[in-house]
């Protein structure tokens, strides 16, 4: 720690060491540290997947068994099977792929257009800031699943489209953080000394203003991450979500709604997974906060 | 004050054009889908063509919307393709429904998050704070349909306490809506809490907060006489806020506990291509949120005691 802050003084601290020193600052924060080992877990169940799954995730062997019945050819259904007889765990592990591709892909693709369009709008001000602030007030203004259910409806259900459907109702609200940090930033003495220099204004916003931005916009990802696994889980439950047989959590409660009552074990599952998934980003989220707030 | 409430109008007016406009393009643009969606797939192409031509489908676009628009404005929102009866008697009890629910569901979320917060806020880092910001973010990590099956399997499948579904066909039962107002007050409660509890924590922190301690004055007329007034203003916009995101959350509860609400008539409409149910559902959704948002800024104009009208 000592040698670092001795080198920090003298030259400016190269990308691996900064990322060595917020992994550093993360056990400062028993939070923080609790929900990094909840995604951890999941991505290592994701990766893993065919090596722990005991069953094939789409496999009918014995329809309505309860938790820990034992299988017909060896082994047991630790967690029982649904109504076409397939293991719920194999289908919890392999539902996390599911989850853990397309959230972050969503969130990224989200944020993309989110801080393309909020560095314009903070930056450039006048004309571009009331165009891209209105046009973000309009998609607020939806209640955010209603916008789902049109924009899916309109494109149809797959895997794109819930990408699409997720960086279009997020981007406004990732574009009002980041305009609200560049208003703030763009006034710094970097700033001007870039604009001195003649840098071009994407320049000044991308490698001058971004990076000064990032504090905050790491808790949001967190934060986001786990709400567009909310939102994935939720349009699976609606019935409009990644088509079958792909199993996703979500999906996978929507398919047993009506028997939920009769087999409880069937719905509780995959509804504990993507919950225990999203305190670990709320909590790993909550961690940088506060760990952000105590420098 | 009045010019105030007049722009504020005026956005909103232009607002919910805009969000007219989007809904149209996005549903009706395509007007042989429309077709499709009204006179089902086993039609011909003569059919549509003749429906397309008797409902003035091929005006100009933007003669179509005009007129679309004006049909809004008066009321006339169309015919449901599945039920085949106009929209509007659907609507208005189904709306009505998730009216009662959202109520139900505000009166339990509004004292119960601002209590936690505000115990949360006066004493800052304390047991008590700390066991609230972690009560808050668990639930609010949990989606709303798996918090819907958690209860249901503790409720009803475990206790037989409660009934598993809110269809009400023997007529009304307020059994049958504790389930569904606990999902979204769980939900919901953690978000309100945070902001309540950050509001307070800040006016803990004001020279005027402490003066009143070092006077010697009870810690609770501190709170109740001093601090709450101002720590309440940013969770009245909060509150207002969650009206958008109850609208959401209706849709998932309404499905989950087969309610008749506004939610459930959506989705449907959704899944079935009811395109003038959707149109008329968004519409009305969308006002209310717009309609809220509007009352939530000029209600804290109001209140903020720094923003003065001479």
């Amino acid at each position: 720690m000592m040698t670092e802050q001795v080198v920090g003084e003298t030259a400016p601290p190269s990308v691996v060491r900064q990322t060595v020193r917020s992994i550093g600052y993360l056990k400062e924060s028993p939070v923080a540290v609790i929900g990094t080992a909840i995604v951890v877990f999941w991505s290592l169940v994701a990766i893993l997947a065919p090596l722990i799954s005991p069953f094939e995730p789409t496999a009918t062997i014995l329809p309505f068994a309860r938790p820990l019945t034992p299988a017909p050819d060896g082994g047991r259904f630790l967690l029982g099977t649904d109504q076409l007889g397939r293991d719920i765990l194999s289908r919890i592990i392999w539902g996390s792929r599911t989850v853990l591709i397309y959230a972050p892909l969503a969130t990224f693709s989200a944020y993309l257009v989110g801080v393309m369009m909020g560095l314009a709008a903070g930056y450039l001000r006048g004309s571009t800031d009331s165009v891209l602030s209105f046009v973000s007030n309009v998609i607020l203004s939806f209640p955010v699943l209603i916008l789902y259910i049109l924009i899916i409806t309109t494109i149809g259900p797959s895997g794109l489209n819930v990408v699409i459907a997720v960086t279009f109702a997020s981007a406004p609200g990732i574009m009002r953080i980041v305009r609200g940090l560049v208003l703030d930033l763009r006034n710094r003495e970097y700033v001007a000394a870039a604009q001195t220099r003649g840098e071009s204004a994407w320049y000044i916003m991308l490698c001058e203003i971004l990076p000064n931005a990032r504090g905050p916009l790491v808790v949001d990802i967190c934060l986001r991450l786990g709400y567009v696994t909310i939102t994935i889980g939720t349009l699976g439950f609606l019935g409009l979500g990644l088509p079958p047989p792909r199993p996703d959590w979500g999906g996978m409660v929507s398919d047993i709604r009506a028997l939920a009552p009769a087999f409880p074990h069937m719905a509780v599952f995959p509804c504990l997974a993507i919950s225990s998934l999203v305190l670990g980003l709320n909590l790993l989220a909550d961690g940088l906060r506060e760990i952000s707030l105590r420098d | 004050m009045a010019i105030l409430i007049l722009k504020r109008i005026g956005t909103m007016a232009l607002m919910m054009l805009v969000v007219s406009l989007i809904v149209f393009l996005l549903l009706e643009i395509d007007k042989e889908s429309v077709a499709v969606k009204v006179l089902g797939v086993f039609t011909t192409e003569e059919q549509r063509r003749l429906w397309l031509e008797a409902n003035g489908y091929f005006e100009p676009l933007y003669l179509r919307y005009f007129s679309w628009l004006a049909g809004f404005v008066t009321g006339d929102l169309g015919e449901s393709t599945v039920f085949r009866v106009p929209v509007s008697e659907i609507l208005w009890p189904r709306l009505a429904n998730t009216a009662i629910l959202g109520v139900l569901a505000m009166l339990v979320l509004i004292p119960l998050s601002l209590l936690l917060g505000v115990f949360a806020g006066m004493r800052e880092g304390s047991l008590q704070d700390r066991a609230i910001s972690v009560v808050s973010i668990i639930t609010t990590s949990v989606p709303e349909f798996a918090s819907g099956i958690f209860l249901v399997a503790v409720f009803v499948v475990g206790l037989h306490l409660l009934p598993g579904t809110s269809t009400m066909i023997e007529g009304f039962d307020l059994t049958q809506l504790v389930l569904p107002v606990a999902v979204l007050v769980i939900y919901d409660f953690g978000y309100v809490t945070r902001m309540t509890r950050a509001s307070m924590a800040e006016v803990m922190m004001t020279p005027y907060i402490r003066t009143a301690v070092l006077k010697g004055l009870p810690f609770r007329r501190v709170i109740v006489r001093h601090a709450l007034r101002n720590a309440l203003i940013a969770p009245f916009t909060v509150i207002m806020l969650q009206i958008n995101w109850l609208l959401s959350g209706v849709i998932v509860v309404e499905l989950l506990f087969a309610y008749k609400g506004f939610g459930t008539l959506l989705l449907e409409a959704a899944l079935n291509g009811d395109i003038f149910v959707i149109e008329a559902c968004t519409m009305v959704a969308v006002f209310v949120a717009v309609a809220t948002q509007t009352i939530a800024d000029l209600g804290y104009t109001l209140l903020n005691p720094r923003i003065r009208f001479t």
